[in-house]
């Protein structure tokens, strides 16, 4: 009962904010709307016991001649999922505060659509349910990036829309094959799922459907094209939804929807994925590097970092697991800070080009300090919340296979590259004069940006709260998938 | 004094904080002594657990604080090991460390940005503790990317001029380069023990049999990470660039931190590298042509930091050739004595430059020694400690290694020989260009040549004095005296030492005391006619040809980097943007939805709308189903 409050509070939020008139308040409503599925999450995360399995379960049948339930509840790595969509929503609508947002209660209201669907997708544990979700998830976003989008918009959300979509039908049919396997009455409950006695020729299939969907979503090298363009041209709140959450869609269904279903699968064909993602890693990066724009950079850099984490969950063994889902916190947490960053540039300078930037540093140094903060979580360093990730994804992936890991690891060299180039371009040098009159941080910017460092830092010195959420949980979908976890 | 070790690197990283978050709020007659004293205290805790482990060979302190990281079964505490090597590392750490940082508050006294220096010095310091004081190979890596952090923060502290920015950021990357190896190496340390603790590495290695290709592996995949932090060939062209940062920087990271963190790392795994001997060998020649090359660039540098820099590099591949040829003592007893005369030439140096008003180039200097007495003096004492004249620190510690190269092979000594006479050469050579003959420079310049304040020389003459009684810490055999060092560290190193190679002959040490002091007074003797008695001055870059000019270019390592690593990897970008991404991946991408859009196009022509039409249609459909039904 509990967990379908929480799944259900971001639809009040949606309903009230529409009763806001004034654009100013409606910021603030609209952000304390937001305090109510995360006080929520925080409330479930005292009450939780990690090595307590599936919790806060609500069970009830709702299309019981076709084995539908509406199944939701959390285990440690749910509720860590959930824990980063509500604690980002906050943020991602906190990030609007001195911005100018026309129409602003529809778009206020799809981001608690999307919370929603998002939350839905993360606690579901009936598959028809958890794709009713994944395609919820789909819509407000498209509207979001068509209606605030950027000059190319109407091109790039059809082909986003188009790409994920079809991408979600081949798991569509993942899914109505897996429930046909279940003994009579057929139903599509995970449980059920667990129990099923699939041959590895059978595992090999359903696996590729359900990478597909989940290899566009988030996105895995060679089916990513749609993404730079999206979160280049998506509102900056599209783009921090996309990138700090919607993506894990992708990378949480693997883990739940993959790994202890269909482990056989998984082993027959984890060579092949992880090396589009490790591909991925590297190409992502080397494009990353011929980037002038900001924002297209960090589209990339993005691709990298879910390719390493999406070879750290191929790679199956409790390393690159608790690795992945550790990044995918610290990765939703930094690019949510690099692409308000990128917000910011855009809002002083007018455009997103880096040659036309240069010598922000001297202006401003609350912005320079947390941008080099963030920037170092980005690339990892340690203390910061992106090393404890990706030391376990690339130690997880070391022990698949050395050589991948060595490949997966020059990561660490070209993210250096890139971020420092973009920061230099960016903050160093000498201020031309578009920098002289930059417009100092307002205590909101400064606020928020504080709030994604502390974030940064403390998941980084102090990453075991986290970590003992997932452990306990992780070991158990490894287990089911025969992987015993050393 | 156990539960205070926490507090050796929370001391400067308050400071740190207090600067950082302080900035230009703290006053600036404060901000400097903040870090300063932050890190005597360092030095003073230091001092207590030295105290403490000096009283019973058997103690280590060790402190486990919280659990980091963890998956599944394994976990990594956070926790702090002080053992008599560590001990050894954090002494001159803090105490020339503290030196540095006095001796910036003289330096410093006209920037701008005072507190965010100091900040970054502060951060510096304690990361490079952390480096030492780290229980496991995990939290070793942590100071170890944080003090690649810092240099690219100082290297590129004067961050309007983009081309400091440039060697900043080439500082990191290089180091990262390494750092990958470092990785690598853990990864597969954890893979064979299981764990990244050294206690539990090291006894699991102790029960290996030797010379195992994984240890091999391991050893040198960490060595890729020494090469990158201690500026070893191929990843040594960062160093030299590094003196973009204000002077003391550069005594910061040539001196008390950074660059030695790649012997220490070795030192420390020293259990690995003896039971690996191809690896040891791998080091020991990598260090050896580094020592050699950049012996030989140091010759042709005008620069006077230039100079100190590859002399930085040389001196550190002397540090890997005692490592290769395991003789881990002796390297980090040059670590120290290293420690203490580049630190002092360094700060030499800033003075020189301060008094020059920012002037570099030896070539514009000269007979500086009227003017600075003070630093004149140290910076003489600094040049016999590197070149090894006795009983200077250098000496000791230069002859130690020569000595354990001989035990190990002719050739790898003949070399390091070599190197060690051009150390002599481009050091005295540098020494008088600076002090001796005709000053140089502008009329503005002399003029306005003086002395330093009081802040900046007391530090010279402190490193002056370590610098001449520091080989003492560790005699020669030959001179009957207790070899401190050595046996201070057995407890460390002893378990390798019992594979080490034997010591070399007394004969063989008086020649090479005898032969290297003969050698030294020739070498002074020549430089002395060359560049005082004749007033032979460098040339302008420009008219230096041959061999000459492969040297001042210091054989075009960078060029061929740049045109063979740097380029490609922009142009292949480039080139894959457009041409693999744009041209290939999402051309398919969209001509599926072309394909879509086209058949779709052209199945609308059938919906026409004529009635006609479809019942025709229909009825070649059902015939056709009939006729499948028949056939099949």
């Amino acid at each position: 009962m509990l967990s379908l409050l929480m799944l259900l509070l971001p639809l009040v939020g949606m309903l009230l904010i529409r009763m806001v008139s004034d654009k100013k308040s409606a910021a603030r409503v609209a952000l304390l709307l937001s305090f109510l599925p995360l006080a929520a999450t925080i409330w479930h995360a005292t009450m939780f016991d990690p090595n307590g399995g599936m919790q806060f379960v609500f069970d009830k049948w709702w299309v019981e001649s076709m084995g539908i339930s509406f199944k939701v509840g959390m285990d440690g790595l749910s509720l860590l999922m959930v824990l980063l969509t509500n604690v980002l929503v906050p943020i991602i609508i906190f990030s609007t505060f001195d911005r100018d947002i026309v129409d602003f209660k529809n778009f206020y209201s799809l981001i608690f659509l999307m919370q929603f669907a998002l939350v839905g997708v993360f606690t579901s544990l009936d598959g028809f349910l958890f794709y009713i979700f994944w395609e919820l998830a789909l819509l407000p976003i498209w509207f979001i990036c068509l209606l605030w989008g950027g000059a190319d918009r109407i091109r790039i959300t059809l082909k986003f829309f188009i790409y994920t979509l079809s991408g979600s039908l081949f798991m569509l049919v993942a899914l109505i094959y897996l429930y046909l396997q279940t003994p009579l009455p057929h139903t599509f409950s995970l449980d059920s799922f667990y129990e099923l006695a699939l041959t590895p020729s059978q595992q090999g299939w359903i696996f590729w459907g359900f990478f597909l969907a989940f290899a566009i979503k988030i996105p895995i090298f060679p089916l990513h094209t749609w993404q730079p363009d999206t979160y280049t041209n998506a509102p900056t709140q599209g783009t921090m939804l996309l990138s700090g959450i919607m993506l894990k869609m992708g990378l949480y269904g693997i883990i739940r929807w993959m790994v202890p279903v269909i482990p056989d699968g998984i082993a027959e064909w984890s060579w092949l994925a992880m090396g589009l993602s490790v591909v991925g890693i590297v190409y992502a990066s080397a494009m990353a590097i011929a980037q002038k724009d900001f924002k297209r950079l960090i589209a990339y850099s993005s691709i990298a970092h879910v390719g390493l984490i999406a070879a750290g969950i191929f790679s199956m063994n409790m390393m690159g697991m608790q690795g992945a889902v550790f990044q995918m916190l610290s990765h939703g947490v930094n690019a949510v800070g690099l692409f308000f960053i990128a917000d910011i540039l855009i809002d002083r300078y007018g455009n997103r080009e880096m040659k036309d930037m240069g010598g922000i540093a001297h202006v401003s140094s609350p912005f320079a300090i947390t941008f080099t903060i963030i920037l170092l979580g980005s690339v990892a360093l340690p203390l910061t919340n992106g090393f404890v990730g990706e030391f376990m994804l690339l130690n997880g992936v070391f022990q698949y296979s050395g050589w991948l890991a060595l490949f997966a690891g020059l990561t660490v060299i070209f993210g250096a590259v890139y971020m420092l180039r973009a920061y230099q371009r960016i903050m160093l040098g000498e201020s031309g004069s578009a920098t002289t009159d930059f417009k100092p941080l307002t205590s909101n910017e400064k606020i928020l940006l504080y709030i994604i460092v502390a974030l940064v830092i403390v998941n980084g010195v102090y990453p075991k709260p986290l970590l003992d959420i997932a452990g306990p949980s992780l070991s158990a979908i490894l287990a089911k998938a025969g992987v015993v976890s050393m | 004094m156990t539960n205070l070790i926490w507090l050796i690197p929370i001391l400067p990283l308050l400071g740190f904080l207090i600067n950082g978050i302080g900035n230009k709020n703290v006053p600036r007659s404060v901000s400097g002594w903040i870090a300063s004293l932050s890190v005597l205290g360092s030095f003073i805790i230091s001092i207590g657990a030295f105290g403490t482990l000096m009283a019973d060979p058997n103690v280590v302190i060790q402190a486990d604080y919280f659990e980091w990281l963890s998956a599944g079964s394994f976990t990594l505490d956070f926790g702090f090991l002080v053992d008599r090597l560590s001990i050894v590392m954090l002494l001159f750490i803090t105490g020339v460390g503290f030196l540095i940082h006095v001796y910036s508050i003289g330096y410093m006294h006209e920037e701008e940005d005072y507190a965010r220096y100091f900040a970054y010095l502060n951060l510096f310091v304690f990361f490079m503790l952390l480096l030492v004081l780290g229980s496991s190979y995990v939290l070793m890596f942590v100071g170890w990317e944080g003090v690649g952090l810092c240099s690219y923060l100082l290297i590129g502290f004067w961050f309007k001029n983009n081309a400091y920015n440039d060697a900043a950021k080439k500082a990191f990357i290089m180091n990262r380069i390494g750092d990958l190896g470092f990785l690598l190496g853990m990864f597969l340390i954890f893979q064979t023990f299981g764990s990244l603790e050294y206690d539990t590495v090291f006894a699991g290695a102790r029960q290996m049999t030797f010379d195992q290709p994984v240890l091999t592996a391991i050893t040198l995949l960490l060595f890729v990470g020494a090469i990158g932090k201690s500026a070893q060939i191929p990843l040594y062209t960062w160093l030299p660039d590094a003196m973009a940062g204000p002077t003391p920087v550069s005594a910061l990271i040539h001196a008390a931190t950074m660059v030695t963190a790649g012997i220490y790392m070795v030192v420390r795994s020293n259990v690995l590298y003896v039971m690996a001997p191809f690896s040891s060998e791998v080091v020991a020649y990598v260090g050896l042509l580094t020592a050699l090359m950049a012996g030989l660039i140091g010759l042709k540098q005008n620069d006077i930091k230039k100079v100190l820099a590859y002399s930085t590099v040389s001196q550190l591949g002397f540090m890997f050739v005692a490592l290769g040829v395991g003789a881990y003592t002796t390297a980090l007893f040059h670590v120290v004595t290293h420690a203490f005369f580049k630190a002092l030439l360094f700060l030499c140096a800033g003075s020189v430059i301060h008094a020059m008003g920012g002037e570099q180039d030896v070539r514009k200097m000269g007979g500086l020694k009227k003017a600075l007495p003070v630093t004149h003096l140290t910076f003489l004492i600094g040049t016999l400690a590197i070149a090894g004249a006795p009983p200077f620190a250098g000496f000791f510690s230069k002859d130690e290694i020569l000595a354990g190269a001989w035990t190990h092979s002719y050739l790898i000594f003949g070399i390091l020989a070599i190197s060690a006479i051009l150390t002599a050469v481009y050091m005295f050579r540098l020494y008088y260009l600076t002090f001796h003959g005709e000053f140089r420079g502008s009329k503005h310049q002399q003029e306005h040549l003086h002395e330093s304040p009081i802040s900046m020389t007391i530090p010279l003459m402190v490193l002056a004095g370590l610098s001449t009684v520091g080989g003492f810490l560790g005699m020669p055999e030959i001179f009957h005296m207790p070899h401190f060092l050595n046996n201070f560290l057995e407890p460390v190193t002893g378990w390798a030492d019992l594979y080490a190679h034997g010591h070399a002959s007394h004969t063989f040490e008086y020649t090479l005391i005898g032969s290297s002091l003969v050698l030294l007074i020739v070498i002074i003797y020549f430089v002395y006619n060359k560049y005082v008695k004749d007033a032979h001055v460098p040339k302008a870059d420009h008219l230096v040809t041959g061999f000459q000019n492969v040297l001042a270019n210091k054989f075009y390592v960078d060029e061929f980097y740049n045109t063979f690593i740097t380029k490609p990897l922009n142009v292949l970008s480039s080139f894959s943007y457009n041409w693999i991404e744009k041209g290939f991946i999402d051309r398919i991408v969209n001509s599926f939805g072309y394909l879509t859009n086209g058949a779709s196009g052209v199945l609308r022509l059938v919906q026409s709308g004529h009635i006609g039409l479809y019942i025709i249609a229909m009825v070649i459909a059902v015939i056709l189903m009939f006729v499948f039904k028949m056939i099949i």
